[in-house]
């Protein structure tokens, strides 16, 4: 997130898109300290829940039309004028001139220009049409600037092809799609487009709800597009609060348990683009902004890997990186259809459950079953350890050998979790683990060191990076020092380092205080840059852990600098130059963040101002307002600027599609579906998909979560505090679908897709409502997806099918993610 | 402030239902105090995160021994003020759970059971099963998109999942051992 928890007690009005009081409870406080200061509290999500019930007001949206939502919002502040002028026209490119070739789906039947087939892929729109992007470019001057329009009056502004895009998304074409009444669209689209302008801020949570669909990527944009057209980003109350869902799914996308990247937000080299070190930098490497300093990273993470074999006359390693053969392909899906297909032969899984969690439950299930061996790494006996138990599986037919390694929980190891507002917390450890219970970092260097073992003496080119890479840290080689570890992540220098007056700056392996120490030329290693500053060296000599900082909050730092470490920089709210206006000065006193002081010391004796204030500036803190690059705040980006116009994989601006099974055409063009979307069709009926009308799957449904459960339930059903507190598995249905297909309460129902079906508890509610979608009565039902066969056997209502039997294997086309926030199924009464 | 634990309960009782009804003005800080005093006296206490969402909310656990006797909200915490949720505040059974594996299980192909082996054991396998599925699909080379036969150094017969319920440091060594292996399919639940 943009933003810190914290902070939320500054909005004016909190916008929630997911069930924030129930899936992240104590974050949500916040929420309801904003609330007490006099903030209104929206809630948008297709049922009434905890959150719906402390809010302001509940609007209820059928899942998958997020995008006409919010497209519908902005089209509401730019035609009554509620968008925050100076904000949108400094700090965003909505002035950028675009090149006129670029069309829009307005102009070309829902589609953007540029969209061409290439007789490859079959039934997957996305192999068998791409976008050529060549129009979606900038208008540049003779020096190669892009041309500007500070009145926002061009026709090809990107300010006007907003407003022409999103003018379709009328409070009648909201209503039509998302069966949002129009009286109170208009509503909520006046609450919150009021958190616009200098006085008043706001912000919107999301979660699992945005993120799990076809055009996963294009509904958050549109959020941040929202907030960006509002001014609502890097501003006290504002930002995106982005609400995750495992104790360290941040930190481990930070460190890129990722295909497609490196630690740090590096692209994991591809085979046809990046052939070698020199035209990976040139290619990944923008001209302008904060990532102009790649190479350093790039260089100090290769170093960091491997070690003194990394020079500058061998690339530093480059070669020794696995080179992906394309862009599509390695994903979570990618690995289970390939797994199925027997691409892959061997499988690690740690700490996670596929056989329940992920999308197709059945498919993985069947995918594990082909594997030649599998390692399972976790607390408990999953669903995937046992794969080859699953009901309904005779274990003689699967040959799958299955090694599993009894894992520990964070009380029993040190080590450090970063959370969903970026701060990195340690944990210490409490007692030893029990038995032969391994730590997963025990497990991999235990695990690297026999492979190690094994491969000694290897002269083969392809072993040289292995055997380069250290896996000891401190004196145990398989039992980490974890703060070495931290060490290695954070950055040192791998030899003396001096100033130009020949002054020691750094000793050989200290620890870097800052990122802005990375050199690339093999002086400095670091194994994930934005982490750069979490340990230093202190005056002892001694490592300071600064991700067990523990000074609490006071009134003079209320977002608590002092208290774990913030990546980047310990900065707790990013963007935060937005905060103050051109000149540098807070856009109003109350909501005030960073400044410009124009009598503090400057970088040097003879210099005066600096950047000051609540938070770590987000910025060179030395750059004047005045000076060139001095106002604009989104260092991240080449051109300094939030950006309306976007370059993703579908269109420039989010456009509305249907998901891939709906219930009803789509409302806005004749364009039914994302036309890049990723459908693999699969052998064995793994994957049929339901067609749009079907007579035999009318339902819409959504898969939700509880706050007595963690995600596929393997952190929940076997502790029997949480296992007792629900009676079964359960599907949520309307009063009025169960008037129309006659279910009682506590009835049992089958819920089927063409994947598969689950049998579950009937709990027939008002929470949920019919929506009326273009005159017609749309059902939708919403499924929890926390069981699973295994749990505590005097616990009944622990155990229960698999929700994900249900889903499809189908992906958005930029980052792969599933979707299984919307899809279609049926309903019957009993086990049938 | 001086509480006993009777008293420690009936006070904290009130002061819970106050401050569900938003009117609390009772500040719980000496209760707090008081109670971890108590505890102190006892037990070992070490900081902790909660294990389950992303909120971040430390935890305080109390241990005797190697047995972890009670977990429970850090009350310094800026962005909890101490609080825990259901699922937080059930952490200890993560730990101390009859249902919880503390020796290494290996079932073999076809069996329909689990058998008891020696860590060493296991790991001897497991990396004889790495080494040699990477010796056997291994691609060191491959043909690019114009022809031109390049360096690719990629194993893809083994794929890795999970996860974002282990720590930073284990990540990093995850993310490095299989980068240096040459494994691609490379991933954790953020795709899902």
């Amino acid at each position: 997130m943009t933003t810190n928890l914290i902070d939320i007690q500054h909005s004016d009005v909190v916008m929630c898109t997911n069930n924030m009081a129930e899936n992240h409870p104590v974050g949500f406080q916040w929420v309801m300290k904003a609330k007490e200061r006099g903030a209104k509290v929206i809630h948008v999500d297709p049922r009434f829940t905890r959150t719906s019930a402390v809010s302001d007001i509940h609007v209820p949206l059928r899942s998958g039309t997020n995008i006409a939502f919010f497209g519908g919002l902005m089209s509401y502040a730019i035609q009554n004028n509620l968008y925050f002028k100076d904000y949108v026209v400094y700090y965003t490119n909505a002035s950028f001139l675009i090149d006129p070739a670029f069309k829009m789906p307005a102009d070309l039947g829902g589609l953007f220009e540029g969209l061409e087939q290439t007789g490859k892929g079959g039934t997957d729109p996305h192999v068998a049409q791409t976008y050529n992007k060549s129009s979606w470019k900038y208008q540049l001057d003779g020096e190669g600037t892009p041309k500007r329009d500070l009145t926002l009056k061009d026709p090809n502004s990107v300010f006007q092809l907003l407003r022409r895009h999103y003018s379709r998304y009328t409070p009648e074409m909201v209503e039509r799609i998302c069966g949002i009444p129009k009286a109170k669209f208009v509503e909520v689209a006046k609450l919150y487009c009021g958190t616009s302008g200098r006085e008043k801020t706001g912000t919107i949570t999301y979660a699992l709800n945005l993120t799990q669909h076809t055009n996963g990527v294009q509904n958050i944009r549109s959020l941040c597009m929202l907030q960006l057209l509002l001014g609502n980003i890097g501003r006290p109350g504002g930002g995106v609060t982005a609400l995750r869902g495992h104790a360290n799914v941040q930190g481990a996308t930070d460190l890129e348990l990722l295909y497609h990247e490196l630690p740090g937000y590096m692209a994991m080299p591809l085979r046809d683009a990046h052939p070698d070190l020199k035209t990976y930098l040139e290619k990944e490497t923008p001209k302008g902004g904060f990532w102009v300093n790649k190479p350093k990273f790039f260089v100090s993470l290769l170093k960091a890997f491997y070690g003194d074999a990394a020079t500058k006359e061998n690339e530093f390693g480059y070669q020794w990186l696995p080179k992906r053969a394309s862009a599509d392909a390695y994903s979570h899906q990618h690995t289970f259809v390939d797994m199925y297909k027997g691409k892959v032969k061997a499988f690690l899984c740690d700490g996670q459950n596929p056989a329940v969690g992920g999308p197709n439950a059945k498919l993985a299930r069947a995918a594990m079953q082909k594997l030649d061996w599998m390692v399972v790494v976790d607390i408990f006996l999953t669903e995937t350890a046992e794969v080859w138990r699953t009901p309904g599986t005779n274990p003689k037919e699967v040959n799958t050998e299955v090694f599993f390694i009894p894992a520990a929980p964070a009380a029993e190891k040190d080590g450090s979790l970063t959370n969903t507002m970026r701060l990195i917390q340690w944990h210490e450890k409490s007692v030893n683990p029990p038995g032969q219970v391994q730590t997963d970092a025990q497990f991999v260097c235990t695990l690297a060191h026999r492979l190690q073992k094994m491969y000694a003496g290897s002269k083969k080119d392809r072993d040289k990076g292995f055997l380069a890479a250290s896996f000891t840290y401190g004196e145990k080689p398989d039992h980490p020092e974890i703060e070495l570890v931290l060490k290695e992540i954070n950055g040192f220098a791998t030899e003396e380092i001096k100033d130009k007056d020949g002054k020691v700056v750094y000793k050989k392996g200290q620890p870097l205080n800052t990122f802005a120490h990375m050199t690339d030329d093999g002086k400095t290693a670091g194994g994930c840059w934005i982490y750069t500053g979490v340990t230093v060296e202190g005056a002892d000599g001694k490592l300071v852990n600064k991700a067990n900082a523990q000074k609490p909050a006071d009134d003079k730092d209320y977002l608590a600098h002092g208290w774990g470490f913030s990546w980047p920089a310990n900065r707790r709210i990013i963007y935060n130059r937005a905060s103050a206006d051109l000149a540098g000065k807070p856009w109003s006193e109350k909501k005030k963040l960073i400044w410009w002081d124009p009598e503090a010391p400057g970088q040097t004796p003879d210099k005066k101002g600096k950047w000051v204030g609540l938070d770590v500036p987000d910025f060179n803190a030395f750059l004047a307002p005045d000076a060139k690059g001095g106002d604009k705040p989104f260092i991240m980006r080449a051109d300094l600027v939030g950006a309306f116009f976007g370059p993703l994989n579908d269109g420039p601006f989010p456009e509305h599609y249907e998901p891939i099974e709906s219930p009803t055409r789509n409302l806005l063009s004749k364009q039914q579906n994302n036309p890049v979307a990723k459908i693999w069709s699969l052998p064995d009926h793994k994957n049929d998909l339901i067609p749009l009308g079907s007579k035999d799957y009318p339902y819409v449904i959504t898969t939700y979560r509880l706050t007595e459960h963690h995600l596929s339930g393997v952190m929940s059903r076997y502790l029997p505090m949480l296992a007792e507190m629900f009676e079964s598995h359960f599907a949520e249905i309307s009063q009025e679908l169960a008037k129309e297909i006659g279910i009682a309460n506590g009835d049992k129902v089958t819920v089927s897709t063409p994947r598969g079906k689950i049998v579950a508890k009937a709990m027939v509610t008002h929470r949920l409502k019919p929506f009326q979608i273009d005159g017609k009565t749309v059902h939708q039902i919403g499924v929890p997806w926390h069981w699973g066969w295994k749990g505590v056997d005097s616990l009944p209502g622990s155990k229960g099918d698999i929700t994900n039997n249900l889903s499809a294997t189908v992906a958005d086309p930029t980052v792969y993610i599933q979707e299984t926030k919307a899809f279609m199924c049926n309903v019957k009464k009993g086990e049938v | 402030m001086s509480l006993s634990r009777r008293d420690f309960f009936r006070y904290a009782g009130s002061a819970g239902a106050g401050v569900a009804m938003g009117t609390a003005t009772l500040d719980l800080k000496p209760v707090a105090a008081a109670a971890t005093a108590l505890k102190l006296k006892e037990a070992k206490v070490h900081t902790s995160v909660c294990p389950y969402c992303a909120v971040g909310c430390k935890q305080l656990v109390y241990s005797k021994g190697d047995t972890i006797i009670d977990i429970e909200g850090h009350p310094d915490t800026p962005h909890t003020l101490g609080k825990l949720c259901p699922k937080g505040a059930a952490t200890i059974q993560l730990s101390n759970n009859a249902l919880r594996p503390t020796k290494p299980l290996y079932r073999a192909p076809g069996s329909d059971k689990w058998e008891e082996k020696p860590v060493e054991w296991m790991y001897a396998e497991i990396a004889k099963r790495y080494h040699d599925t990477r010796e056997k699909y291994f691609i060191e080379r491959e043909k690019d998109k114009d022809g031109k036969d390049v360096t690719v150094n990629r194993l893809e017969a083994i794929a890795s999942l999970g996860s974002a319920c282990i720590d930073n440091e284990e990540c990093y060594l995850l993310t490095k051992l299989n980068r240096t292996l040459g494994i691609v399919y490379h991933e954790h639940q953020a795709r899902v």
